[in-house]
């Protein structure tokens, strides 16, 4: 076999061993990208939302609104404190219930509830929202984030497992429209 | 001595270095940049390296797990001797650093430094801006309290905004669904080992590049910048009125270095450390979280933008920014330099840094925030209920069971979210009034579901009494000629 004209044995051998590099580093950087992405990759795979349970119904009387706990169910030992998410619980009519995430709807700070003004405020930008997480007034442009719920033995639970965010409606029951 | 001679010696044979160094640090420089304002690069430079040598004691106690961080930067404040010190200069030394790192850049601007050759200089360097505030922001992460946990938070509300891989992108910065052990751990890999290690590689470019090219000289109003003839003007200027970088140029350096570090260590030691404040406990909701200093500004503009605008200024503004500055250089490559003949960049900066100390001012305030305590904690002036009917002074009960306080001012105590009250009777008529409380409106919620009427009457009754001395409440004059014909007519020749 003849080499190209101005290329000599040991140039070869140098691209070759470039060329054999390469095929090693795309090798590795299969492993290294799917450790990287696997954040993202459980979330498709089994999804992080499951049915958590917040409590008997008892604890939340109808027409009222309570703030409920409940441990993340995805969870690591060293996660402390941080996998106990709050949510606020509203009784409609004893049948019926809301169940807002506590982070606003703009930015995610824990909004608060007011009893007596029927309105959820937030600290951080004053986003307000009605009794029903519709949008009162304020930045955010959409209505508290609501989980789905069903009851199951007097036991409320709830769809729950990951931040919501505004971009993220996975655990989203439905857009809020505010009062017209 | 001698023995430190013939260490010395026996190093060089080896390293073969000294020639090298000695030559780069007699380099000539332009006798003008022996200046004060030429002292900021080597000041960030040595805060980078206090922040190093702190960053790694702080470590030898730092736990990054979010069950545990919190309970070791306790234990740092008020376990382990001079904790509390170690954290306090390292926090100080954070916003030193951006400061002069900020302070580095317009100087540069202003002196016209980022033009040829010095292009690539400049783009190194404001990605080293762009790593210092990534430094800021992933260490306010590592002080792992409540602010830490709601920023974090706002993060990824931004983040989910972009538009198809939002979610993902939270899910990759937190680590997982919610922010806790994991999103802690790679914000801790980030500020230890990844942004560090970028810092090293820019400031090396950085200084490489500043030592091939020559230091920018004094810009002269007419000396201007051309590609063809720059290099041999700069290496005639530098022949001609040059003077050794040491010691000419570096003593002024060594000086406002230490200057700079001095005043790290007095602030720490009068200011303390930075927090942490309560536990990153997302339970504990009576929080209102505030980012640190330099994120102010952010925090101002986000709560100030209309809603709709928020999320394209979000995530195209950073861009548009950052794109700008990329290629500043490469628009502006040539000309003066001189800020006399630059009223436009003069006029740039000014206007950049009355915006960024406005809102970083504003958010120090707050004003957007409701005072979520202030219908329980604030009571009414007393002067507001003097003389005042008993209706009246239930509607005062009625504003302060009602919340109103809260986003509603009364002689500058309460919320400033909504108007001040003091004079709203002026404003609104009693009409106006009951129309505003029940359907709300103009950025205020309707109360109309949680006032009863007679709530409603009372509350309209107190503030119709909410004007100053001299003034006269409004009054909806149609409303008199319909209840009483004759009343409203005014006397002929008065309005």
């Amino acid at each position: 076999m003849t080499l190209p004209r101005g290329l000599t044995r040991r140039d070869l051998f140098m691209k070759l061993g470039i060329f054999f590099n390469g095929i090693v580093a795309a090798i590795l950087a299969v492993p290294i990208v799917r450790y990287l992405l696997s954040p993202v990759a459980q979330e498709r795979k089994g999804g992080y939302e499951s049915w958590v349970p917040l409590g008997n119904l008892e604890q939340f009387p109808s027409g009222e609104t309570r703030l409920a706990t409940y441990r993340n169910p995805i969870v690591n030992r060293w996660d402390g404190d941080t996998a106990d998410i709050p949510c606020w619980v509203r009784n409609v009519d004893g049948q019926t219930f809301q169940v807002f995430a506590i982070n606003c709807a703009h930015l995610g700070c824990p909004v608060r509830w007011f009893q007596q003004s029927g309105l959820f405020l937030c600290p951080c930008h004053g986003g307000a929202y009605y009794q029903d997480g519709s949008r009162a007034s304020g930045p955010p442009e959409r209505g508290l984030f609501e989980y789905h719920y069903r009851i199951e033995g007097g036991t409320l639970l709830i769809r729950a497992g990951e931040i919501p965010t505004p971009g993220h409606a996975s655990n989203i029951v439905r857009e809020i429209r505010p009062c017209v | 001595m001698r023995l430190t001679a013939s260490i010395g010696k026996w190093l060089d044979a080896r390293l073969q270095l000294g020639a090298s160094i000695r030559e780069t640090a007699e380099h000539p420089v332009p006798r003008e940049t022996a200046s004060w304002f030429y002292v900021f690069g080597s000041a960030a430079f040595v805060v980078f390296m206090l922040q190093i040598v702190t960053g790694v004691m702080l470590a030898l106690i730092y736990v990054p797990s979010a069950g545990e961080a919190w309970n070791s930067l306790q234990a740092l404040n008020h376990d382990v001797s001079l904790g509390w010190y170690i954290r306090a200069l390292h926090g100080w030394g954070s916003d030193f650093m951006v400061a002069i790192v900020l302070i580095h850049m317009v100087q540069v601007f202003l002196f016209g430094a980022y033009k040829y050759p010095r292009e690539l200089t400049w783009i190194v360097g404001v990605l080293l801006l762009l790593v210092t505030l990534g430094m800021a922001f992933t260490g306010q992460v590592l002080r792992f309290d409540q602010d830490a946990y709601w920023g974090l938070g706002i993060g990824a509300s931004i983040a989910s905004r972009v538009p198809l891989m939002g979610p993902s992108i939270v899910n990759l910065m937190l680590g997982g669904p919610i922010i806790a052990g994991a999103t802690l751990s790679r914000f801790f890999a980030l500020h230890v080992f990844l942004i560090p290690g970028l810092l090293v590689a820019f400031v090396a470019v950085h200084l490489l590049m500043v030592l091939k090219l020559g230091i920018n000289e004094w810009p002269m109003p007419g000396r201007v910048v051309r590609k063809a003839t720059y290099t041999r003007e700069y290496h005639e200027l530098t022949k001609r009125d040059g003077l050794p970088f040491v010691p000419g140029a570096v003593w002024k350096d060594l000086f406002f270095a230490a200057f700079i570090l001095l005043s790290i260590a007095v602030c720490a030691y009068y200011f303390g450390p930075f927090g942490p404040s309560g536990p990153p406990d997302p339970t504990i909701i009576q929080t209102a979280p505030r980012p640190d200093f330099f994120f102010l500004w952010l925090y101002a503009v986000l709560s100030l933008l209309p809603p709709s605008m928020e999320t394209p200024a979000l995530l195209v503004g950073p861009v548009v920014a950052i794109l700008a500055l990329l290629l500043l250089p490469f628009f502006f490559g040539e000309g003066e330099k001189s800020w006399r003949r630059r009223p436009i960049a003069v006029l740039t900066i000014l206007l950049v840094t009355v915006a960024l100390g406005t809102f970083t001012r504003l958010a120090g305030n707050a004003p957007w925030s409701p005072v979520m305590d202030a219908w329980s904690r604030i009571p009414i002036p007393s002067e507001f209920l003097h003389n005042r009917s008993a209706l009246e002074r239930q509607g005062a009960l009625v504003f302060q069971v009602k919340q109103c306080h809260n986003c509603h001012s009364l002689d500058n105590q309460g919320g400033k979210r909504g108007p001040a009250l003091d004079g709203v009777a002026v404003r609104l008529t009693q009409d106006q009034l009951i129309r505003q409380v029940i359907q709300g409106g103009g950025n205020m919620p309707a109360y109309g579901k949680n006032l009863s009427p007679a709530e409603t009457t009372a509350l309209v009754a107190f503030l119709e009494t909410l004007y100053p001395a001299g003034h006269s409440p409004a009054r909806d004059a149609s409303r008199a000629v319909a209840l009483e014909p004759d009343a409203g007519v005014p006397p002929s020749g008065h309005p």
